[in-house]
């Protein structure tokens, strides 16, 4: 399917048995009929006993990004550590 | 005329040079870059570059004027025209100092961003050259074609191949007015005078007319490929934005503007990085592989212009 909101292609992923389909151009993610209410019983089975979890991150990032960007919206997957060819490579033409 | 005699003589015209402007040079000769395209040499304060050999002496000219008359955007030569040593073009340049490159993480984005809305707000003298991105684009992905077959070569050319003309050197662009760098990256950055003076742009080689989201598009496309942190990203189209920047609107989002010169710029750095590879005879890193994912995903999602 295509993103409501920006009309890149959308990708399903599970998450624990629940479908969701996250876009790959604005990272945005529908949910079907009762997916948020399985998403929230499954919370809710996780954070028994345990303090209150932290504010769940934004579904729609703060910088948008390309439909052809990297996957999981340009965070890479490098970390705080800098790769050493990056580091080269943002010195060079 | 050899490389060695050329180096020679750009050494020996860096220390005239340095001692012309400092008769008490302490001394101390370091070549700061030597390759086939060109060679820059530094003495004390003092800063000699040859630049390509296939480089034309009145665009070059014209675009040192721009640096002399822009002293708070870009460094200033020493000497308004280029000199002939050897059939190269030299310039002199007072030294200042760079970003370092073990700190990346120090990078002045903000600094960067402000200069480029400094540079692309002010008014092109007449008879500027083009901005030389695309053109330094399409020569990457010639030197891709001509290092022979690569398994990773395909799906950066099919990228390539989905670029409107004139994001491939093909085409003017759809801007001839407005003045931009054309190879903005960490390098391009001094602090003048060194160490403590405020940031300047270096390196005038590829200045020209043309579309400023290209000056925006490397750091986009770092960020694009999941390389540069996105808080590094938003720091710096901030920064672009706060300066008044042309290139993008004021809000909102950014990328229907930076869309095709992010993907140029990934192609460029795909391509160099294959032919690097293969020349070296060794396989992709992470990163290299990173921006050739890209490019293999672009050619699903075509640019709209």
């Amino acid at each position: 399917m295509q993103c409501p909101k920006c009309h890149a292609p959308m990708h399903t992923y599970n998450r624990n048995g629940v479908q969701i389909e996250q876009c790959s151009g604005c990272r945005g993610i529908f949910l079907d009929y009762g997916e948020l209410e399985s998403l929230t019983r499954l919370e809710a089975q996780w954070s028994q006993g345990a303090p209150p979890p932290p504010p769940a991150p934004q579904a729609y990032p703060a910088h948008p990004a390309p439909a052809w960007g990297a996957p999981h919206g340009g965070h890479g997957h490098h970390g705080h550590h800098r790769h050493k060819s990056f580091g080269h490579m943002l010195f060079s033409s | 005329m050899t490389a060695t005699l050329l180096l020679q003589d750009l050494t020996a015209r860096a220390r005239a040079t340095a001692h012309a402007r400092s008769p008490a040079c302490p001394c101390g000769a370091a070549t700061l870059a030597d390759r086939p395209d060109g060679t820059v040499v530094r003495h004390a304060d003092t800063v000699a570059k040859a630049h390509p050999p296939d480089t034309d002496s009145t665009e070059l000219t014209s675009r040192l004027t721009v640096a002399a008359s822009h002293p708070g955007i870009l460094l200033a030569p020493l000497v308004p025209t280029p000199v002939d040593l050897h059939g190269r073009l030299v310039t002199f340049w007072p030294y200042g100092a760079p970003v370092d490159p073990e700190a990346p993480d120090a990078a002045p984005w903000e600094a960067a961003a402000a200069l480029l809305a400094r540079l692309h707000r002010t008014p092109a003298p007449r008879a500027l050259p083009a901005m030389r991105g695309p053109a330094k684009a399409a020569r990457a992905v010639a030197r891709l074609r001509e290092a022979g077959p690569h398994p990773a070569a395909a799906p950066v050319r099919r990228a390539w191949g989905t670029l409107p003309a004139w994001a491939r050197a093909g085409a003017p662009m759809p801007d001839t007015t407005t003045m931009c760098h054309g190879d903005l990256h960490l390098g391009q950055l001094v602090r003048h005078p060194a160490p403590e003076g405020p940031w300047l742009l270096i390196d005038v080689d590829d200045l020209g007319v043309g579309v400023p989201a290209w000056d925006l598009a490397r750091p986009a496309a770092w960020y694009a490929c999941g390389l540069l942190p996105p808080d590094d990203w938003g720091r710096f189209l901030a920064a672009y934005r706060e300066a008044g920047g042309p290139a993008v609107p004021a809000d909102g989002d950014p990328w229907p503007v930076l869309d095709v010169p992010a993907r140029a710029l990934t192609v460029q750095t795909a391509a160099r990085a294959v032919v690097k590879a293969a020349a070296a005879g060794r396989p992709l890193d992470e990163v290299e592989r990173s921006v050739v994912d890209a490019c293999d995903r672009m050619a699903a999602v075509p640019p709209h212009s």
